[in-house]
């Protein structure tokens, strides 16, 4: 079998299988699986272990990730993540990741965001590296051992169908630009998800649709494009010439209380540089998320807490040069756990100065490495002064249609992780991700996998020099000569920023039917100029990063469009898809009645409307309500 | 924002037994940027003017991915302690400054275009031991075996490392040993992966040494320019137990 990706779904896969005795082929464009952007993650995996006794359950998390993602999931999928959550704890430990401990030498949990209960398990704010290089090792056991025969700097191009299954994919060597054909009883995907489709997102610079997307031609349905998450806290835009958005982990939340300035004269003046943050008085400040959620203050999920600041810049209150920021303060949280410290080493009137010091140590102990990233990019310090942040993309819920067994309506065709559509709904909730990765590739596809070949063990070795194979490869070949021979006169990279503006300004935080129409035919317009007036230097039979970033972009356009029209046909408002139209007392409105489905489309070219797919959403086990965090 | 002007001699090779050469570019940048922000700089303005954009690695640009390697005015990851070149920012350096860019130099990276380099043989020093040898689901609950909080703190900082080769490129025996007794500390001082230490000690090196890096002479230039700062005290400890593994036997 084929396993294309090596995050942490694609790793833990691809290591999994590779126990169970499955031959199997494994791919990556990166010079090593250790480089998937699940490294990057930070701030922790939720699990339903109840270790902090604070009445956490499988049904609570199940209940929590349901609500979390407004009634946009499906039932069973996230019932069975919440199952797998404990034992992913267990598997990771056994590995060797080093999880956070408390001073009894057992393992320590913190909160998120969306959630009351203390059930996120983290390796300081590396939570996503230490987990991956679980998985990377345990994949590089199976390397060594034979049974994973590993493809580094190696693409997936297209899936390859023979009678309707997929049996195999074309891969482009990224250092000979040479197109090889692999054949397979199975393809596994686990290529992640499509958020740089808005050039600016906390995604890393190669995180792209186009496995994806090239299943989608192929027939394979994506479901919900438009639910795109928005992260709360990341570093503000500070010009131009910006390539990627950073992100500062939601842990911080925890400890971090978000606020501006009450009246806009103080906003203005800070604006300005004309006053400092730390100058204003506590009843100067708005904070706003305690104040308008007080059961969840800092700690809404993300969306809802997103939305808040862009009202709060909207009206005029941002902190930021461009408007377009609010503080993230840890004074608080320094002088609650330097008075903690004094207090533990008998000291209980501690002046401000005595607490400081260990105040900031703990504080360092929990987010040292996020306070450190903060300072090297912005070169503030925000042990002194609070930080700025201001929302940005940074996970996309939506992704190709699976059924329970994580099988696309392409036989034999799975997709694991972020690249699916089925456990966040509209919104994922924080410390999820990497929970649902780790459970799609080590608890859920090695069984799930079996219900497929179990029909196939009398189907022979597939012959990767068949027509299917060498009719796909000539297609892609087509492709990418197509692109080498616009030789227009602009970049890439030009074309890629000004489809993430138009989707920003359009598909963003905020979403209208007018500012969608219009979104529709500036795509279409930039895909047509795209295809006329793209510059891509070099050979297609070379190493030539820039052709990489061409045949992307090119997916970007076609997803794009896909995605506005999935925005513009869901009229409601509902997690990361707000629609203006839709709102109720400032929040977003829900429309159960008519949109409790899954909106699948089928694509075939971009001459043709997509036709869309209705898979209904049944809750037997959840009541359907207001998403309420107040 | 103040803008810089900024001469940068930055290394071009075609393959790895191309010769090479320095080549000499000026770029307009600001002190916000990062350091791979004004190399979009200069191959914007190179696929302008239809030359071949300086191919270099990066991917993350929030220095934890690994991907991003190259030596700046002499230094792997450029002139800031305990920092990637994606996480360097313009800001350290002065307008009108001369910068040398250069690939991460090893006979165990060869240079596969430009700035960028095999790094093939880290992979392979992980696959003959780097690992803990359980199998997904033979898992027992993971507060069964206690872990004092030092020693988990401990191995938490050599997990650390990203796996970027600066250490290699700042020895000079280009050397691995920091590498590996990263990933030879972290597994080893936790419990779970304590069992199988001895093994893991000496394939791990054996297989340094196959790849063609140098021996460790301890000149400490790799703690110095790690990025992540991983202490050399690993090496020892890695010494320490290589030594012990290669004295003892079951019998």
């Amino acid at each position: 079998m084929i396993v294309v990706g090596t995050g942490l779904a694609g790793a833990a896969a691809a290591a999994s299988l590779g126990e169970l005795g499955y031959n199997v082929k494994c791919f990556t464009f990166h010079d090593s699986p250790r480089r998937a952007h699940s490294i990057a993650a930070q701030g922790g995996i939720n699990a339903a272990k109840n270790y902090q006794n604070d009445g956490d359950s499988i049904h609570r998390l199940f209940y929590d990730t349901v609500k979390g993602g407004d009634y946009r999931a499906r039932e069973a999928n996230v019932h069975r993540l919440a199952e797998c959550s404990t034992d992913i704890i267990d598997q990771c430990v056994a590995q060797g990741v080093p999880f956070a401990r408390e001073y009894g030498g057992l393992l320590e949990n913190r909160s998120f965001g969306g959630v009351q209960v203390s059930r996120t398990f983290y390796a300081r704010g590396q939570t996503g590296q230490q987990l991956l290089l679980g998985a990377y090792q345990a994949l590089s056991r199976q390397i060594a051992l034979g049974t994973v025969q590993m493809y580094n700097r190696h693409e997936m191009m297209d899936v390859v169908l023979v009678d309707g299954k997929a049996r195999g994919i074309i891969a482009r060597n990224l250092l000979t630009g040479e197109l090889e054909r692999h054949s397979a009883h199975c393809v596994i995907m686990a290529t992640g998800g499509y958020g740089n489709v808005f050039y600016l997102s906390t995604n890393a610079m190669g995180c792209n649709v186009s496995a994806a997307w090239r299943a989608v031609k192929q027939g394979a349905l994506m479901a919900n494009p438009c639910f795109t998450q928005i992260h709360p806290t990341c570093i503000p835009v500070s010009g131009d010439y910006q390539s990627k958005l950073t992100l500062m982990s939601e842990s911080l939340r925890n400890d971090g209380r978000i606020w501006v300035p009450k009246s806009k004269e103080d906003a203005a003046a800070i604006r300005s540089g004309k006053k400092k943050a730390i100058e204003l008085k506590e009843e100067e400040r708005d904070y706003f998320l305690e104040r308008r959620y007080p059961a969840f203050g800092n700690l809404v999920p993300r969306d809802v807490a997103s939305r808040a600041a862009k009202v709060a810049c909207d009206e005029g209150f941002g902190v930021n040069a461009t408007g377009l920021a609010v503080y993230l303060d840890f004074e608080a949280a320094i002088q609650r756990y330097g008075k903690q410290e004094a207090n533990n080493q008998g000291n209980h009137t501690p002046d401000a100065a005595t607490l400081r010091k260990p105040g900031e140590a703990k504080v360092a102990e929990l987010y040292g490495n996020l306070f450190e990233m903060y300072e090297k990019i912005t070169g503030d310090n925000p042990y002194k002064t609070p930080m700025m942040i201001y929302p940005a993309i940074h996970y996309t819920m939506g992704g190709l249609w699976v059924d329970y067994n994580l099988e696309t309506n392409i036989p034999g065709l799975f997709a694991l992780g972020e690249c699916n559509f089925s456990d966040h709904g509209a919104n994922r909730l924080g410390a999820s991700a990497l929970m649902q990765g780790l459970a799609d590739g080590y608890f859920v596809i090695p069984y799930t996998v079996g219900i497929f070949l179990s029909n196939e063990i009398r189907t022979p070795k597939f012959n990767p020099d068949g027509p299917e194979f060498k009719a796909t490869e000539k297609a892609v070949d087509d492709r990418l000569k197509a692109l080498m021979n616009v030789k227009g006169n602009e970049s890439v990279e030009n074309f890629h920023r000004r489809l993430g503006r138009i989707m920003w300004d359009y598909c963003g935080m905020a979403r209208n039917a007018e500012g969608l129409n219009k979104a529709l035919g500036l795509i279409r317009e930039l895909r047509e100029e795209f295809h006329k007036n793209v510059f891509v230097p070099g050979s297609d039979r070379d190493f030539n990063p820039e052709l990489e970033k061409a045949y992307r972009v090119a997916d970007f356009m076609e997803m794009g469009e896909l995605m506005v029209m999935d925005a513009l046909n869901r009229n409601e408002s509902c997690g990361g898809h707000f629609r203006e139209e839709y709102t109720a007392d400032n929040e977003a409105q829900r429309n159960d009645e008519e949109y409790a489905y899954v909106a699948a489309w089928e694509w075939t070219d971009t001459n043709t409307p997509p036709t869309l797919h209705k898979e209904p959403l049944k809750f037997e086990n959840v009541e359907l309500k207001t998403r309420s965090y107040k | 924002m103040s803008a810089m002007k900024l001469t940068l001699h930055i290394w071009r090779q075609r393959h790895a037994n191309d010769t090479g050469t320095f080549e000499t570019h000026v770029v307009d940048a600001n002190e916000h940027m990062s350091f791979l922000e004004m190399l979009d700089v200069l191959n914007q303005t190179l696929i302008e003017q239809k030359k071949e954009p300086v191919a270099f690695e990066h991917d993350c640009r929030e220095g934890i991915c690994g991907a991003c390697s190259m030596v700046i005015n002499g230094r792997p990851h450029g002139p800031l302690g305990g920092t990637t070149a994606c996480q360097l920012h313009m800001r350290h350096f002065q307008n009108g400054d001369h910068i040398w860019v250069e690939p991460f130099r090893a006979k165990a990276f060869p240079v596969i275009r430009d700035l960028v380099v095999d790094r093939g043989s880290f992979d392979r020093i992980i696959q003959a031991g780097g690992f803990v040898s359980v199998n997904t689901g033979a898992a027992v609950d993971g507060n069964t075996i206690p872990i004092e909080k030092d020693l988990a703190s401990q191995s938490m900082d050599a997990a650390a490392c990203i796996g970027c080769g600066a250490c290699v490129a700042a020895c000079p025996n280009g050397s691995a040993m920091l590498f590996t007794a990263a990933k030879a500390s972290h597994l080893g001082l936790l419990p779970q992966g304590e069992v199988e230490n001895a093994r893991r000690v000496q394939a791990m090196v054996h297989q340094h040494d196959k790849e063609g890096f140098g021996r460790c002479s301890n000149t400490y230039a790799c703690e110095a320019e790690c990025p992540k700062e991983i202490s050399v005290s690993n090496i020892a400890r890695l010494n320490r137990w290589y030594l012990k593994s290669s004295l003892t036997s079951n019998v």
